[in-house]
């Protein structure tokens, strides 16, 4: 049986109390009227380039003259409608910061629970020492998609600007969204969020409870109602993986569409969650827990890790090559919002998830060097970070992002979360399942 | 190399693996083993080193993607930058996205290939060559291993006939 040090869960406590108060003041921060918004943006300029008032107005009215004081009609209103949009996205901030983190951990969780179906109706010879572990992490598909699923109530409720189709008086001067609105709907997004997580989240507990049952079952009838149970989970979870991306991801700019977009989103949840399913195993064999599992283990998740890495750069780029390549414009503001202001994030996580692995985890030797896998696991586990990050930021807060307080609060609350829960499931079960038909093939693996 | 070698044949590759050991082990040099199909762990038995050939296929990798980069580079670039359908010409950066599967096949391409043609070379391998083959056995269901005579025949063949040999040869090993 695992115990949970001492230190972890100390470290995972202060983490979510240290997110909490960056959250509050990211909460706290944002402007709640027009004025505030520009105040902020003014002083952020200021800081930038110590120019006088004159400068700040001239820019955020988008005139050349300096001191535009000869705004006419039009244009005071055109500064409006800029205002409140500007407005819209510093208040946006905290709620993208806190949605991104949100789902970031989840998505982690649900990525492990597709790799724990697959691993099962796959019948693998190598990974029933893993099992538990993976069960672990899945345990926190519970807490986080709650969180994310309050979110998303809470967006429906107008307590942010996350979601513009969600804004009855958008719809009503947008012909596209009028057309969407039989999917992109309030009540049917909540009512399929709610069908997905009750999906994911009951397959999860019934797996496990078969887990469970099977160590103290003297036959084979729930290892093998694991099976196909796992089996038709993966069905289940295709269909909603990709119709989850669209609501909960693609939906955040819902004037843009991509075909292949529910299958990059899940290569990015695949390999952060085989990720943290290698870095997790390591941390518990360096503190002698799982004794059978050795360095051809840690070699398969790291081989899983380099492929699923390329495997989500093939279809970033798929995505990325069509659209600019046939730049039908209707497509292809998508990337231009990216490639102007979102140039650092956007081409720092290209090397973070892709070039990175691909020239560390290429030679076979290293892959078995755990503190190897750990430090390719960190930059990769960045790298998808960012990934969300830009899927759902440009479309949120625009041009006004940072990865500031806001940002490192949601990932330290919901990093701190994650270990507490995962670590906490870990204590609940032992980490060696007892009598899996293919343990013993397990425990002998070498490569 | 002995001039004079003993031909060990076997009908098992576990039996073999156990005669590898026990004759390595006994400090007698192994000349070469013949298998019908690759005997798991054979090479580690004998003691072979780790091939080099995945890291010839890197360099070879890279080789290719230079290639690609310089060719496109040149062709589209360079020599005669022509407005294709409003791509932009003007630098390579700026139309990479479009010689990206040019860049991905000839990596492969280069890779696979002169990879191909290394181990070929290496492993002296060509059409008309003549097959290096002590016993026609050896390519259907039996194993044999060639161990070098240096005077001390008699203590070889007792110990190979230990090791569970089915047959031994002495033979003058040609060339």
């Amino acid at each position: 049986m695992y115990t949970f040090s001492n230190r972890l869960k100390i470290g995972s406590f202060i983490a979510m109390a240290v997110g909490l108060i960056f959250l509050a003041i990211g909460f706290i921060s944002a402007p709640s009227t027009v004025e505030e918004a520009k105040a902020i943006v003014a002083a952020a300029h200021d800081d930038g380039h110590g120019g006088g008032h004159g400068e700040v107005n001239a820019h955020e009215g988008g005139n050349e003259g300096h001191g535009a004081s000869t705004a006419h009609g039009e244009e005071a209103a055109h500064d409006a409608s800029h205002d409140e949009h500007l407005l819209h996205q510093l208040q946006n901030r905290p709620w993208s910061a806190l949605y991104v983190a949100a789902f970031f951990f989840f998505m982690i969780s649900l990525g492990v629970l597709a790799f724990y179906a697959i691993q099962r109706a796959a019948q693998a010879g190598w990974s029933p020492l893993l099992f538990r572990v993976m069960e672990g992490i899945t345990a926190y598909l519970v807490p986080g998609g709650i969180i994310v699923f309050v979110i998303l109530v809470l967006s429906v409720l107008h307590m942010n600007h996350m979601f513009v189709w969600m804004d009855a008086d958008v719809v009503a001067h947008d012909k596209l969204l009028q057309g969407k609105a039989g999917y992109l709907n309030p009540t049917f997004f909540l009512v399929r969020a709610a069908i997905f997580l009750g999906g994911w989240i009951f397959y999860r507990e019934y797996s496990r409870k078969l887990s469970l049952a099977q160590d103290e079952s003297d036959d084979n009838t729930n290892f093998v109602k694991n099976f196909r149970w796992s089996a038709a989970f993966l069905v289940f979870y295709l269909i909603t993986e990709s119709m989850m991306s669209w609501d909960w991801i693609m939906s955040v700019d819902p004037h843009w569409f991509s075909t292949l977009f529910g299958w990059y989103v899940f290569a990015s949840m695949f390999v952060s969650g085989i990720t943290v399913i290698a870095m997790i195993s390591i941390y518990l064999k360096s503190k002698g827990y799982l004794e059978n599992v050795n360095d051809s283990h840690i070699h398969d998740l790291a081989k899983f890790m380099f492929a699923i890495s390329i495997f989500w750069t093939y279809l970033w780029f798929s995505q990325f090559m069509l659209i600019w390549y046939a730049n039908i414009p209707e497509e292809v503001t998508y990337y231009i919002a990216r490639f102007q202001d979102y140039k650092l994030p956007f081409f720092g996580m290209l090397a973070m998830n892709f070039i990175f692995p691909l020239l560390v985890l290429m030679n076979s030797d290293y892959k078995r060097v755990n503190w190897f896998v750990i430090m390719a696991g960190i930059i990769v586990l960045l790298g998808h970070y960012l990934d969300v990050f830009n899927m759902i930021m440009p479309a949120t807060v625009g041009d006004q992002w940072h990865i500031g307080i806001p940002e490192i609060g949601g990932i330290l609350f919901f990093g701190g979360l994650f270990v507490f829960w995962v670590f906490n499931t870990l204590t609940k079960a032992p980490l060696q399942p007892k009598r899996n038909p293919f343990l013993e093939e397990s425990r002998q693996f070498h490569y | 190399m002995a001039s004079k070698v003993i031909q060990a044949l076997y009908t098992d590759d576990d039996v073999l693996m156990h005669a590898v050991k026990k004759v390595r082990a006994d400090h007698h040099h192994i000349e070469e083993v013949y298998t019908p199909f690759p005997v798991h762990g054979l090479d580690k038995a004998m003691g072979l080193e780790d091939t080099r050939i995945a890291i010839t296929s890197f360099m070879y990798g890279c080789l290719g993607l230079a290639v690609a980069i310089v060719m496109m580079n040149y062709i589209m670039i360079d020599d005669w930058p022509q407005d294709i359908g409003g791509k932009p010409s003007f630098s390579y950066l700026e139309n990479m996205p479009a010689f990206v599967p040019i860049m991905f096949e000839l990596t492969v391409f280069f890779a696979a290939h002169l990879m191909v043609i290394t181990f070929y070379l290496r492993s002296r391998m060509w059409p008309f060559k003549k097959a290096e083959n002590p016993d026609v056995r050896t390519t259907d269901d039996h194993f044999l291993m060639e161990v070098g005579i240096h005077d001390n025949e008699d203590e070889l063949t007792a110990l190979l006939w230990e090791t569970g040999a089915v047959e031994l040869k002495v033979t003058e090993k040609e060339s």
